[in-house]
């Protein structure tokens, strides 16, 4: 079948699952699962995630054009499954850490190393059917570069800054990337496996700590997804508490990393200057809700924290200052020439690797591809709000650097509009224990952060896949450091500022 | 224009002074009695008053790291008290671990311990680095930061302020430097 199907025409074939809420949930045979992959090498489904149970493989996908989401999924008894990244190179690394985690054999995946599994867990597949072994860590073959004059340079895991850990392999022709490697899984914890069984609220605490900079968001499409599933209608004002929290929280890391970027090109003032404005918020988060960066704070059935009058009244303060602050600091940047000869035209992402990745966030935006979750698939009270999403082609590090001012300024403009807007009430709804299964998508800084879950009827967690926006970004900072010198690299990074945790789990 | 926006700034500080708050650097109590009892007397008169330290993330979520550098930001910082932050375990006197040791990390933080030059110290920071917080019992982590490599003090918090960072280290300084 070829031609102009929709997504939902196409799944509907299948088996409908009952029960998962928002989207529908569709079961495939082995066939008709083969016949979805072979449509999406003609049709333009983007891939929102990719998980795995024991038994059953899932993807959630999206309709371009229509925007419909839909899971599919695939229960293989056999263990194997027909390999989506043949289709889809997003899919690679995904499918490396499903073989990895769950056991379950992608046909068709090309490469057969493993992904987050390094070898030194004492257990093989160990969300499938768990084996012991002896611990011992596998050697890992790198892609090669060959050529005269080449040379390898080993990073990491353990870096020099305060950073997160994970190892980068370059293979450079004097100072020139030829090619570069990432691996990752270092701070692999197993979080799908300790989600499993815990109650709600355990459950939305280790939610929040998969990235710690994203915790808003991650707690947010928890909650959403606890809240689809069980049908829970969450109050007025907690919607809007959650919005405000979570524009707090992009322009707490926008600004910071803007200065950082600025820092890796050896501007460090604008560290210092962005460094006092990311201050100012984090205090006012933990005078307004109690805690600095906002973990816990947003829960199952709406917020942990109201804010009080005096809260609101410093959040007002706040902004006026901080818009001055950042507006001084955004003409240091525009004006500075030698910091701008090192952003401009370094490390480009070309816009057609951001759509074929389906690449979310800044780092989506800056080469074109303008999808952002607060406007589609949309959820309150974004809808009621006035904002644009910025979007450039140029994909270099200038224009994720512009993206991110111009985030930073919609995001004020938001959190204005939140504070005069707000309705009064109550902000936190009961949440009855029951079971069910619901997704959520919602946009953090980085991009879409998708949360899926099943509850039992004890209203515990049965399974529950958060997934990062950075599994399609990494993979492009290797695309757009190719050519680029080997000191352009932590300014390219910065630039990309994928998280490493939140790919990890 | 006539003045270019980093004169700006310049003047700013020239005229109205730093953004760095003012004091901040007492030691932690809790932390000092801690660092008796781990360290004794045979660390004394080692280091004059400085600090230097490798941060070493072996699992944690990235939330400890934004602390630390708030911690290095112009508001708190942790520079004007000899503390600093180096780029390898060969200049440093004092491991600061974050996360539930990871056991893909385990490997890489011994061998950070061990490239550490005597005499030093190592701090675990944050809830999970103490017992592996709420990652505690997974297949993938080891646990605190103890069942890896010594531990002399131990800063709480998920995560940590810049203030318990800074109190913790400024007891540390105490203890070793007295």
């Amino acid at each position: 079948m070829m031609g102009n199907v929709t997504l939902l025409e196409f799944l509907s074939a299948g088996r409908e699952v009952p029960g998962h809420k928002p989207w529908p949930r569709f079961q495939l045979d082995a066939r008709a699962w083969r016949r979805m992959v072979e449509q999406m090498a003609v049709s333009n489904w983007e891939i929102l995630a990719e998980w795995a149970e024991p038994a059953e493989v899932h993807v959630a996908l999206r309709g371009e054009d229509t925007g419909a989401i839909a899971v599919a999924s695939h229960p293989c008894p056999d263990h194997r499954f027909f390999a989506l990244s043949q289709v889809r190179p997003s899919a690679i690394r995904l499918e490396r850490a499903i073989r990895d985690l769950w056991g379950l054999a992608p046909e068709g995946l090309d490469d057969q190393r493993p992904w987050l599994d390094h070898g030194r867990w004492g257990v093989r597949h160990p969300l499938g059917a768990p084996r012991l072994t002896e611990g011992r860590p596998f050697t890992y073959r790198f892609l090669t570069a060959e050529g005269e004059g080449l040379h390898q340079i080993p990073v990491g895991p353990v870096h020099a800054g305060v950073i997160e850990p994970g190892h980068f392999r370059f293979h450079a022709q004097g100072e020139t990337v030829v090619r570069l490697e990432e691996r990752l899984g270092y701070v692999h914890k197993g979080i799908e496996g300790v989600l499993a069984g815990k109650p709600l609220a355990e459950a939305a605490r280790v939610v929040g700590r998969v990235s710690g900079d994203s915790t808003v968001a991650y707690a947010l499409a928890f909650a959403r997804a606890v809240e689809a599933a069980l049908g829970v209608e969450v109050p007025a004002r907690a919607h809007w508490l959650r919005a405000l929290m979570a524009e707090l929280e992009r322009l707490a890391n926008h600004v910071f990393d803007i200065g950082a970027i600025c820092n890796d090109a050896a501007f460090a003032i604008m560290l210092g200057h962005m460094g006092v404005l990311r201050e100012r918020i984090l205090r006012a988060n933990d005078s307004c809700f109690g805690h600095r960066l906002l973990m816990d704070r947003v829960v199952p059935g709406g917020v942990a924290v109201d804010l009080a009058e005096e809260g609101w009244e410093e959040l007002s303060h706040l902004l006026a200052h901080f818009r001055k602050g950042f507006e001084k600091a955004v003409a240091l940047y525009d004006n500075t020439p030698s910091l701008l000869d090192r952003t401009t035209g370094t490390g480009v992402l070309p816009g057609a690797l951001a759509h074929r990745f389906g690449a979310g966030g800044f780092i989506g935006r800056a080469s074109s591809r303008g999808v952002d979750a607060r406007k589609a698939p949309g959820y309150p009270p974004y809808d009621q709000l006035d904002f644009a999403v910025p979007v450039l082609a140029e994909g270099d590090v200038h224009a994720r650097v512009m993206v991110r001012i111009e985030e930073v300024r919609a995001s004020l403009r938001l959190v204005d509009q939140i504070l005069k807007q707000m309705p009064r009430g109550p902000v936190l709804a009961p949440v009855p224990n029951r079971a069910g299964e619901g997704m959520a998508v919602v946009e953090s800084f980085r991009g879409e952060v998708l949360v899926w879950l099943r509850l039992s009827e004890a209203g515990k967690v049965v399974r529950c896949h958060p997934h990062d926006p950075s599994w399609f970004q990494w993979p492009l900072l290797e695309a757009a450091i190719e050519g680029n010198i080997v000191a352009d690299f932590p300014l390219c990074n910065k630039s990309f500022n994928c998280s490493y945790s939140g790919h990890d789990l | 224009m006539i003045f270019p926006p980093i004169a700006h700034l310049i003047a700013r500080h020239l005229l109205k002074g730093p953004h760095t708050m003012t004091g901040g650097g007492d030691p932690d109590a809790e932390a000092l009695r801690q660092l008796a009892e781990s360290l004794g007397v045979a660390a004394r008169h080692r280091l004059g008053r400085s600090l230097s330290i490798r941060e070493v993330d072996a699992g944690s979520c990235n939330a400890c790291e934004l602390e630390i550098h708030a911690a290095n930001n112009p508001v708190h910082d942790l520079e004007r008290f000899g503390i600093r932050f180096v780029a390898s375990p060969r200049h440093a006197d004092v491991l600061l671990v974050t996360g539930p040791v990871t056991w893909n990390m385990a490997e890489a933080l011994r061998r950070t311990y061990d490239a550490t030059p005597a005499p030093k110290w190592v701090v675990a920071m944050g809830d999970c680095a103490k017992d592996g917080g709420c990652f505690a019992g997974s297949y993938a982590v080891a646990g605190g930061v103890h069942e890896v490599v010594p531990v002399d003090l131990h800063i709480p918090g998920c995560p940590p302020s810049p203030k318990q960072i800074l109190g913790g280290l400024m007891a540390l300084l105490e203890s070793v430097a007295d």
